[in-house]
């Protein structure tokens, strides 16, 4: 008896701390996508559908269809260049796989801005490439190479490589080399064994990869900003608008929603896909 | 006699890896994304050097911006800030995560599913979803922006880390341990005390440092709930970036990064332990 009122003890302060600071906000910003945006400042109390149907203009669709496309090319190209390196990675010798792992782990670890920054100094007009290009004779007038869509797509693959690296990693540390020996021998080529084997062993890492890629790159506004010149919109980013700028907190809340529904939409596919409650390698 | 046998039947294929020792295309790509990975870094380190004040040309090597930074007051007030955030986030992280971890392996109840999915829930939406309802809310509790409201949003997407890592290693802990120290008389505190959270003690500290560095570099959610008067380090460069930067913040960052790499340091330490 007394042991189980202990661990009620234990678990209390998680439980009420996500009640109150995860479920309760959660909750109020679907109240708050229904309620009225008052005239001059804050909400009033009133039911309205406005906000979701606001949703539909022109404008604001084309500021969904820009996101969803930036996050399935930055989703695309991280998997297409983390893949192999995940791969390679778990094939390394013991030692050399945990000094790569650290060697992953710090990028991951250090400020994704003074990241971003280096690459501002190498990029931009009159930058470190650009002195060196001109210093050859190679060019003579500004490649324009910063605050366009290429630069942001490039700072997202840049920003969340690590995540897929890490999740196909993680997949395909774990999986038993062995049967890709048995298919070998059984007569497979090497790229049959690789499709028919490896890639299906390691389907969970990539799904949890392209999760831990795709749900960020619709959201990291911060990127956009930086690197796109506020010539990037993105749902990350009209939703920051609106809350600093237009105020419209209301609207702000409707765009999360749905944002939200996209998200749990997508970790819901990857649990009835690989029947795993965890994403792999999350940490 | 087991041992030897067990080193003979290592497969085939490992043996035919070891013999290859010269530099293969995988290890080539390996290399050069991992040059990739580490030359925005490298640059900002090289440019914290650098003499000259606007930023694209060398004028030579000089330490004035290291000196120059300890005399920026806001600087250093923003830094202080995100260490004291960090701290408390990473402390609060701590014990929440850790006592719902063990309490969590211990019972079951019928809303232990949904706790676990709200648990993990700020890890796994986007970061702009989570400042922007933080934002609102606290608003609508009227708590004053600052310190307070940016050590709850941190410590939402803190707890995660810890409560991950701690339930990890409670699923490899034999639970004979604390079954024989019952048996033995100990009393469900000492239990916890002697047994369980030296066991555990690992998985708390890898997962607060985690916490303590996510929480370090954090810029989404504290740009929402930092309001007007408080500014932590990411805040002051993330608008420095859209304004203009000053070369200190290069000097900054290089300090930073060591910081970053000692704590990995650490918590590969910790990890490796618990093998």
């Amino acid at each position: 008896m007394g042991r189980k009122s202990n661990n009620w003890l234990l678990i209390a302060p998680m439980y009420i701390f996500t009640l109150l600071f995860v479920a309760g906000p959660l909750i109020y910003m679907l109240v708050l996508s229904f309620l009225q945006k008052a005239d001059v400042w804050g909400v009033e109390f009133v039911f309205t559908l406005k906000n979701y149907l606001k949703i539909g203009k022109q404008v604001y669709l084309n500021t969904f269809w820009e996101s969803i496309k930036l996050a399935f090319a930055t989703t695309a190209l991280t998997l297409l260049i983390g893949y192999p390196f995940g791969y390679f990675m778990a094939k390394l010798p013991e030692k050399r796989k945990t000094l790569f792992m650290l060697l992953i782990v710090i990028p991951f670890w250090t400020n994704a801005l003074m990241r971003m920054y280096g690459w501002i100094i190498l990029f931009r007009s009159n930058g470190l490439i650009e002195q060196g290009l001109m210093a050859l004779g190679l060019i003579d007038d500004s490649l324009k190479m910063l605050y366009n869509y290429k630069a942001v797509l490039a700072g997202m693959v840049y920003a969340l490589l690590p995540f897929m690296i890490l999740s196909v990693y993680s997949s395909a540390e774990k999986m038993d080399w062995t049967l890709v020996e048995a298919a070998k021998d059984l007569g497979a080529k090497s790229w049959q064994a690789f499709v028919t084997i490896t890639l299906k062993l390691t389907l969970p890492g990539i799904l949890s990869g392209v999760i831990l890629v795709f749900i960020p790159s619709m959201g990291l506004f911060f990127i956009a900003d930086i690197l796109g010149g506020g010539k990037i919109m993105l749902v990350g980013n009209l939703i920051q608008n609106q809350l600093m700028s237009t105020r419209d907190w209301p609207f702000a809340a409707a765009l999360a929603v749905i944002l939200m529904l996209f998200t749990t939409l997508f970790i819901w596919g990857y649990k009835k896909i690989t029947h795993s409650d965890e994403l792999e390698g999350l940490l | 006699m087991k041992r030897y046998e067990l080193k003979n039947s290592q497969p085939p294929a490992v043996r035919k890896r070891k013999s290859k020792e010269k530099l293969r295309l995988s290890d080539w790509y390996l290399y050069l994304l991992l040059a990739i990975m580490y030359l925005p870094i490298l640059i900002v380190i090289l440019y914290s050097f650098n003499a000259s004040k606007t930023s694209v040309i060398w004028g030579g090597f000089t330490l004035d911006w290291y000196g120059e930074l300890f005399h920026d007051r806001s600087l250093l007030e923003s830094l202080k800030n995100s260490v004291i955030l960090a701290l408390l986030s990473s402390s609060v992280a701590g014990i929440v995560g850790t006592l719902g971890a063990v309490g969590m392996a211990r019972v079951q109840f019928r809303s232990k599913g949904m706790l676990e999915y709200l648990v993990l829930v700020p890890i796994m939406i986007p970061e702009i979803i989570l400042g922007m309802v933080f934002m609102a809310f606290f608003s609508l509790l009227g708590l004053p922006f600052g310190m307070t409201t940016l050590v709850l949003g941190h410590s939402a997407f803190c707890v995660p880390y810890v409560y991950m890592q701690v339930k990890a290693r409670l699923v490899g802990i034999d639970k004979s341990y604390a079954e024989a120290a019952r048996d033995l008389g100990a009393r469900e505190r000492q239990v916890f005390f002697d047994i369980t959270l030296p066991l555990i003690a690992p998985a708390i500290l890898s997962g607060m440092l985690l916490s303590f560095a996510m929480s370090l570099d954090d810029v989404v959610i504290s740009i929402f709930v930092a309001g007007a008067r408080v500014s932590t380090l990411p805040v002051k460069i993330y608008t420095q970036l859209k304004t203009g930067v000053t070369p200190e913040i290069n000097a900054l960052c290089t300090l930073m990064l060591i910081v970053t790499v000692v704590l990995v340091l650490i918590s590969q330490r910790l990890q490796r332990k618990k093998m």
